[in-house]
């Protein structure tokens, strides 16, 4: 669960284990997180269940979508004064490239936070961060 | 090609339910069949409490939710397309309704409402047995011809190979 004592604790340690603990989806789909400063690295490691296109082999789309979509929700507990789990209202996902069976990365950016709703942009990408595999637009609500 | 009009809706559940046994992610998800026609299509997603975004209300990750209807997006191809065809998606957009209520499964219903020699153009509801909307998607799906699969596949997938 992402209580404000986790939240704060991984704030102040920069330690993601208890909060991804907490959030059985992101271990469902593998889903780590590192601290540079105040900057969130999201983290996808390979995974065999993460897998659609067996040929290439390559990640399943909805994979990497539930993965952006999920580093943005973390990242808006970590940076902003929410407390809990906020409120998908839509996402927006462009794919630029096949994500092949290896370790993803996101990042991602608040464009504009209001009283009630946060926009929030996604880059995912592999191998370097100028060849982008995806990236997505998120909004989320944040309050009831 | 007149295959089209060959085509079962029997024959394309199955294409479907082949395809979406090579999947692991699909898989692992437990994605269904629960029926396929001409241009539409319908997969059931089980409730899992491996899903969950936040255990104090239980509800499944909208992820989960994406990658349902990514799948049932993609595949609804599979219904709309005379020969197997993997088409990869541009892009996808997702609205979210409501929640899915927890201990039910949701299920996302995909049409094809427009095909055309480059892009295919799909809608998606997701919703529960009690007919309320999940989530509502659009996303197109760009086409690279069938000689991008190996034969090998290509088959497995229509049932040629047996």
């Amino acid at each position: 669960m992402t209580t404000p004592e986790i939240l704060q604790y991984t704030h102040d340690s920069g330690d993601f284990s208890k909060l991804i603990a907490g959030i059985p989806y992101a271990g469902f789909i593998g889903l780590e997180c590192d601290k540079f400063g105040d900057d969130l690295i999201f983290r996808l490691p390979p995974k065999a269940q993460n897998l659609g296109n067996p040929i290439l082999p390559a990640i399943h789309g909805g994979v990497i979508g539930g993965f952006m979509e999920l580093s943005a929700a973390i990242y808006l507990m970590m940076s902003q004064d929410v407390q809990r789990m906020p409120r998908i209202v839509d996402f927006s996902l462009d794919y630029l490239r096949a994500g092949l069976d290896q370790e993803s990365f996101a990042e991602c950016r608040l464009t504009r936070q209001g009283n009630r709703v946060a926009n929030v942009m996604v880059t995912a990408w592999q191998t370097s961060r100028s060849r982008p595999i995806a990236t997505a637009r998120a909004h989320f609500l944040l309050t009831d | 090609m007149t295959q089209t009009n060959t085509l079962t809706d029997q024959h394309r559940a199955g294409r479907v339910s082949r395809f979406i046994g090579t999947l692991n992610q699909a898989r692992e998800l437990g994605l269904s069949v629960e029926s396929a026609g001409e241009g539409h299509l319908t997969l059931c997603l089980p409730y899992s409490e491996k899903l969950i975004g936040d255990p104090r209300t239980r509800i499944i990750h909208g992820g989960a939710i994406t990658t349902l209807m990514d799948t049932t997006s993609g595949c609804v191809i599979l219904c709309a397309l005379p020969a197997f065809e993997l088409c990869p998606t541009l892009d996808l957009r997702v609205d979210y309704m409501r929640p899915a209520e927890p201990d039910r499964p949701v299920y996302a219903r995909a049409e094809t409402y427009r095909v055309t020699r480059n892009i295919i153009f799909t809608r998606c509801e997701a919703f529960q047995d009690s007919g309320e909307t999940i989530a509502n998607c659009v996303a197109t799906f760009m086409r690279v011809g069938q000689n991008a699969l190996p034969k090998s596949y290509r088959d497995l997938i229509t049932g040629e190979g047996a």
